[in-house]
């Protein structure tokens, strides 16, 4: 069997896979890329004609556009906040040893397995309904005012549901990462009189940051897209308070039909992931031996 | 001395362990809870935890408000399909990547990752437009295809990490043995790869059976699996707490459980690698 059969052999077995992703990567893309520099609205077919960069220019001095990157800013910010220091601690705490350990990964996993339109339908209308909810009623109970989560601080509540979503994924990934600390380490340093937060400071968040890091850029690739639980919470309201770009984006394209506007969109989404994803994939490239 | 306290200290954790993980899982608990309780029973106040007359009848109303079987066949259909649609040309790419490296291999890889990183929005108006041009909105196939190709970067590279593990040395055994290409294939390699083709399966039809972009842009009341049927319940009529916990929980029961199985190669495939 000569190297030069196995090697013509192997581009075959890889073509397939090769070729569809090239194809899923540059027809879309470049399509969007040229619908960007259209005037092109889908109530007006056949008035196609070249804008330049107007749609550009419309969208980046768009009063939405600002809003929308704010928010998305502060639902990146705001649930990898949660996520990493909720993980860091939950990964720390389930470490340890305790009765039940199984069933309580268990516990804490099951968020991440439910579909994004469920968890946002079933926090907006049995937790955070001001009449029915869960918290209303706790509320209530304890003689306080019913407060309307998703039309007082839409965001904020957005950001709740997805972090919800999203700590299990971070806790998990900690945990792992936990647990291939190397316990001679630890206990040198516990015979070096080292307390449990110098410890924590020196030995252990050390060991995490690649994992911390790993779960930041993964989850910001995810969090930059989050839409079904906008979608169907808050519509991206009231007015833009809790649009992100993905949304005035959807918005813009399939509501308004605007296909050059929401492909000039579509473009600084892309480029805003790419900025994310060339960190991302630098630390995926160191770890990976061919 | 030292034992009393430390039988105490894992006892305190315990507690505190438990209790986080109750709280987190209680939204799933309690949407389980409702879809047992009558309409007016799941929103009276206060609420009550076990003592309210148990029924099924959401279960029976959900189906005949909307035909839910259809949507739940739709989301086995989309994910099961573009799974197995990505293990077959998936499986030969990642086996002549792990098993005949060239130099170029580790930019393949990486560039095949990075195709991952675009944002949905970034070709949502080409895929729309291709869709709706070429009729294939609203149908499992159309949902088939760009989930099959959303999901081919993590396939690929799942396989990838398991067949890397295979080690080399028991090919060269079997050669030694006198075993032909063939053999090699069917009784050495084929055995050790299913448990890693297994777990990508797992975790591609659970990625898929949630996936919420494409699936909710896509398609209308045809082939609209459960993501976007639930999404349904955002404008709903009357009552109806009870009947949604009834449709959510059907909707997520398949995936909790398949999830459950599959915690460590979550992991592994969610994060290419770089997390063991």
């Amino acid at each position: 069997m000569s190297t030069r059969q196995t090697r013509t052999a192997a581009r075959l077995m890889m073509s397939p896979a090769v070729v569809l992703l090239l194809g899923w990567m540059i027809i879309p893309l470049s399509m969007t890329i040229y619908f960007s520099f259209l005037r092109y609205n889908l109530l007006m077919p056949g008035t196609e004609e070249w804008a330049g960069l107007m749609n550009y220019r419309f969208f980046l001095t768009d009063p939405a556009f600002f809003s929308a990157m704010g928010n998305t800013l502060l639902l990146v910010g705001g649930v990898l906040t949660i996520t990493v220091l909720g993980g860091i601690a939950l990964g720390l705490l389930l470490d340890q040893p305790f009765f039940g350990q199984g069933i309580v990964r268990i516990l804490v996993i099951a968020p991440f397995f439910v579909m994004p339109t469920v968890s946002a339908l079933v926090w907006k209308n049995m937790f955070m309904n001001p009449v029915n909810g869960l918290f209303a009623h706790a509320a209530k109970f304890l003689g306080m005012q019913p407060y309307d989560f998703l039309a007082v601080s839409p965001l904020f509540s957005i950001i709740l549901i997805v972090a919800w979503q999203w700590l299990p994924f971070s806790t998990l990934i900690l945990l792992t990462a936990l647990q291939s600390l190397d316990s001679e380490q630890k206990e040198a340093s516990e015979m070096d009189g080292a307390g449990p937060v110098s410890q924590f400071i020196h030995i252990v968040l050390p060991h995490l940051s690649r994992a911390i890091t790993v779960v930041i850029l993964i989850q910001t690739i995810f969090l930059l897209s989050v839409f079904a639980e906008i979608l169907v919470t808050t519509n991206g309201g009231p007015g833009y308070a809790s649009t992100n770009i993905t949304y005035l984006v959807y918005a813009q394209s399939l509501l308004q039909f605007d296909v050059g506007g929401g492909s000039a969109g579509g473009i600084v989404a892309v480029i805003l992931a790419n900025i994310v994803a060339i960190f991302l994939m630098r630390m995926i490239g160191k770890n990976l031996e061919v | 001395m030292a034992r009393a306290t430390s039988i105490q200290r894992r006892w305190m954790i315990t507690i505190a362990a438990w209790s986080v993980g109750l709280l987190i899982f209680f939204p799933i608990f309690w949407t389980i809870l409702t879809s047992f309780k009558t309409e007016a029973e799941a929103i009276a106040s206060p609420p009550s935890l076990f003592a309210f007359e148990w029924t099924l009848e959401n279960y029976g109303e959900v189906q005949e408000r909307s035909n839910y079987f259809r949507h739940f066949m739709n989301s086995v259909v989309i994910s099961l399909g573009s799974t197995l649609l990505g293990l077959i040309i998936a499986v030969p790419a990642a086996w002549a990547m792990a098993f005949s490296p060239t130099p170029r291999t580790k930019d393949v890889l990486m560039w095949m990752l990075s195709t991952k990183m675009l944002p949905p929005v970034g070709v949502l108006i080409p895929i729309y437009l291709m869709f709706r041009d070429t009729g294939l909105l609203d149908t499992r196939t159309g949902l088939v295809i760009v989930l099959t190709l959303i999901n081919l970067p993590i396939i690929v590279w799942m396989l990838y990490t398991y067949f890397k593990e295979i080690p080399g040395e028991i090919l060269e055994a079997s050669r030694m043995d006198g075993a032909t290409l063939r053999d090699e294939i069917i009784h050495v390699l084929t055995p050790m790869a299913v448990p890693g083709i297994a777990s990508t399966l797992l975790l591609n039809v659970i990625l898929s059976w949630n996936e919420a972009f494409w699936t909710l842009n896509l398609t209308a009341a045809k082939a609209a699996p459960l993501t976007a049927f639930i999404a349904s319940y955002s404008s709903p009529e009357g009552l109806f707490y009870a009947k949604l916990s009834a449709a959510s929980t059907m909707a997520i029961a398949p995936i909790l459980i398949m999830g459950w199985f599959s915690q460590k190669q979550l992991v592994r495939g969610l994060t290419f690698g770089a997390v063991k």
